[in-house]
């Protein structure tokens, strides 16, 4: 390949590792967060154009196939929409004095480290490669979340970070088994990591070590995916951090993990003596989904209610993968991306109410839909959406999953049915006392850019109405990678 | 084992000198000794792994035995005897359960990881298998430090020797690549966390690094 060819998978990392460079050392804010925009939405470009040029054969490192450009588009997407809602954020948040310039140019700088580790995790190619690409996402977001500084965020930031780390020490235990594994049969050296060539051999490994491995990765992956009992740090991570974070965190990171577990999954589906990965899968989404509904009645604090809603999504679309066949993959596909449009876009509300009201107590807000209509209208379609009511795009893929699971396995969709609904009771009572109601705390006028979170919205809605028929076309032939 | 044997039994001694000292890491009371014995956990790793780098004839390695040696032997415990020092923390550690029932319970986990390990590995090379089942006892005492103490500088002190153990295995792991990267990486981590418990006091003033109290300032518990 020479220097002048244009090569988009090492676009989208090097894009976003420069444009940290820059950022950190640039001072002004303006400046900075206009940069931030044009380099997340340079990045969404070259995802793009993966589409278009012919890949390149698969590397020692890096890898471009039809599964991961699915999980490239929608991250530089929603890091491109997130950076335009950010950019407005953050400069409330200056007004108010929560955040110093100083702290400004760090967070960018951040921004786009985090961006660099995501995109980096989903083109490598090589299992240990994409265990730091995620140990690197994991680490700037827990910077930002720790970046007001107060009492609570410091306490989100250390949970996170301890508990991230416990997870991440597992997956890299079972990525030394994988390599364990495969050393016998690929021989030694970096070979035996990289994944396309793992994938075509993994029938000769030896099962028994892959399934100890797929353990190790489901637990220390599955912590940064949130699922349920390892979900400790994901609601103070969301409630503490500045939303922007939450936004991606939700809308994101916790699709970088989903993703690594993924193709691990793929590796273990190979190969005929291991345990099946898809029941552990079930049962870990099934009890995420079930305890987050019910979690989901306490809550008090806005971001922290949507925390636990994104733990249930997450259950759901791990259910789904671990159902596996084309049907249930193809919805777990569909609704992965869904929630990450739909619950960026809450956020990205959220965001906005929470600094009018000056307050994350669901209590303290009221009426939002008189004061504030373009925000309250925003925040209920995308509660709707999110509770999975008909015509939006989520109804259709919790519905794909409900109706695949049934015809396979009715029990096990009995209990993903009847958390869902507990979910949607709790969702649309807190939605009914935030959006309608006499007006209550802060009517001050928003400044708001409305841009990113009807954009998301709208995709959502086109979705639920109607799936473009190449799309679906893609989704599918990616269902049936998953196996 | 003829002609491996002395190769074999030196990374044996080694790791399980490992998984002797992750067992005394447990029963330390003071923040000081512990301190101390996470010192002598990362000689030993620097040991073990540099007699990796020699029997694999892997060269690399040696700076990762240089790192183990130099910022987790040295840097690290110094710079944490200083912070307990100057946050005046050097009393006893509340220990969340009792001292015999945590070393029942690590010396249970040791008989799981080496009966897992064991098991699933007939076939491995015996070097490599018994260096995984050492490192993965000593990732679950990690575990078990961490567990049992509420003070946030243990549970760091129990991250690092959990991390220890995954080095080792890393390293047993014969001709693993990207060992040096992974450990620089966790390197870095690790100084953020004990760059993190110094801003969390020195900036935030909070009355104790004692990982309970921090628990009453979450925003739903009043």
């Amino acid at each position: 390949m020479t220097g002048l060819s244009f090569d988009p998978a090492a676009a989208v990392l090097w894009i976003p590792a420069a444009s940290a460079l820059l950022l950190a050392a640039l001072p002004d804010y303006r400046l900075t967060a206009r940069l931030n925009i044009v380099a997340s939405l340079a990045t969404f470009v070259a995802a793009l154009s993966l589409f278009l040029i012919d890949r390149p054969p698969p590397g020692a490192y890096l890898l471009v196939d039809d599964l991961n450009i699915v999980f490239i588009v929608l991250n530089t997407f929603v890091g491109f929409t997130t950076s335009i809602f950010s950019a407005g954020y953050i400069a409330h948040e200056l007004e108010t004095g929560r955040l110093t310039p100083v702290y400004l140019r760090f967070y960018h700088a951040m921004y786009q480290t985090m961006m660099f580790g995501m995109n980096l995790a989903f083109v490598s190619n090589n299992i240990g490669l994409m265990w730091v690409a995620v140990e690197v996402a994991t680490l700037t977001t827990v910077l930002m979340v720790g970046i007001y500084r107060t009492h609570a965020a410091l306490e989100a930031a250390w949970k996170y970070f301890i508990l991230g780390s416990v997870g991440i020490a597992f997956a890299l235990f079972g990525t030394i088994l994988v390599y364990m594994a495969a050393r016998p049969i690929v021989g030694e050296g970096p070979d035996a990591m990289v994944w396309t060539v793992l994938v075509g051999q993994t029938a000769k490994f030896d099962p028994a070590l892959l399934n100890v491995a797929f353990v190790f990765l489901l637990l220390g992956y599955g912590t940064k995916v949130g699922l349920a009992p390892l979900h400790a740090w994901l609601p103070d991570a969301h409630a503490e951090g500045p939303t922007p974070i939450s936004a991606v965190l939700s809308g994101l990171l916790l699709n970088v993990a989903l993703y690594a577990l993924l193709r691990f999954k793929i590796l273990l589906a190979a190969s005929p003596g291991a345990i099946a990965p898809g029941p552990l899968m079930v049962t870990m989404g099934l009890i995420s989904v079930v305890f987050a509904a019910f979690m989901l009645y306490r809550r008090r604090d806005i971001k922290r209610l949507f925390a636990y809603s994104s733990i249930e999504h997450m259950g759901i679309i791990v259910f789904a993968f671990g159902m596996g066949g084309p049907l249930a993959n193809f919805a777990g596909l569909l609704h992965m991306v869904m929630h990450s449009l739909t619950k960026s876009a809450i956020f990205f509300a959220v965001g906005h109410i929470s600094q009018i009201k000056g307050t994350q107590r669901i209590a303290r807000i009221r009426g939002l839909t008189v004061t504030h209509p373009a925000l309250g209208w925003g925040l209920v379609v995308g509660v709707v959406a999110i509770a999975g009511l008909p015509p939006l795009g989520i109804f259709m893929s919790e519905f794909l999953v409900v109706s695949s699971t049934f015809a396979r396995q009715p029990l096990l969709a009995l209990v993903l049915v009847f958390g869902i609904l507990v979910a949607f009771g709790a969702l649309i009572l807190r939605l009914t006392n935030v959006a309608f109601g006499e007006p209550r705390g802060s009517k001050a006028p928003a400044d708001a850019s409305y841009l990113p979170m009807f954009a998301h919205l709208a995709l959502v809605l086109i979705a639920g109405i109607y799936f473009p028929g190449p799309l679906v076309d893609w989704f599918q032939h990616v269902a049936r990678l998953l196996g | 084992m003829q002609l491996h044997s002395l190769a074999f039994d030196v990374s044996h001694t080694l790791a399980g000198g490992l998984v002797l000292i992750s067992f005394l890491m447990l029963y330390q009371d003071r923040l000081y000794s512990l301190l101390n014995v996470f010192a002598l956990h990362a000689v030993v790793l620097a040991l073990s792994v540099a007699w990796q780098a020699f029997i694999q004839d892997a060269p690399h390695l040696y700076v990762t035995a240089a790192i183990a040696l130099v910022f987790k032997a040295i840097i690290i415990p110094v710079a944490l005897h200083r912070i307990v020092q100057r946050l005046g923390i050097h009393r006893d550690i509340e220990a969340a359960v009792g001292i015999g029932p945590t070393m029942l319970a690590g010396m249970g986990l040791v008989a799981l990881s080496m009966v897992l390990m064991l098991r699933v590995t007939p076939e491995a090379d015996p070097l490599a298998r018994e260096d995984l089942a050492f490192a993965l006892s000593v990732v679950l005492l990690g575990l078990l430090v961490m567990v049992t103490r509420r003070n946030a500088v243990s549970q760091v002190v129990g991250f690092m020797s959990l991390e220890n153990g995954l080095v080792l295995a890393a390293t047993g792991a014969k001709g693993m690549p990207l060992v040096v990267e992974i450990s620089v990486a966790f390197s870095i981590l690790i100084a953020f966390i004990v760059i993190g418990i110094f801003l969390f006091r020195i900036r935030e003033r909070f009355d104790s690094v004692d990982v309970s109290t921090l628990d009453d300032f979450r925003g739903e518990r009043r």
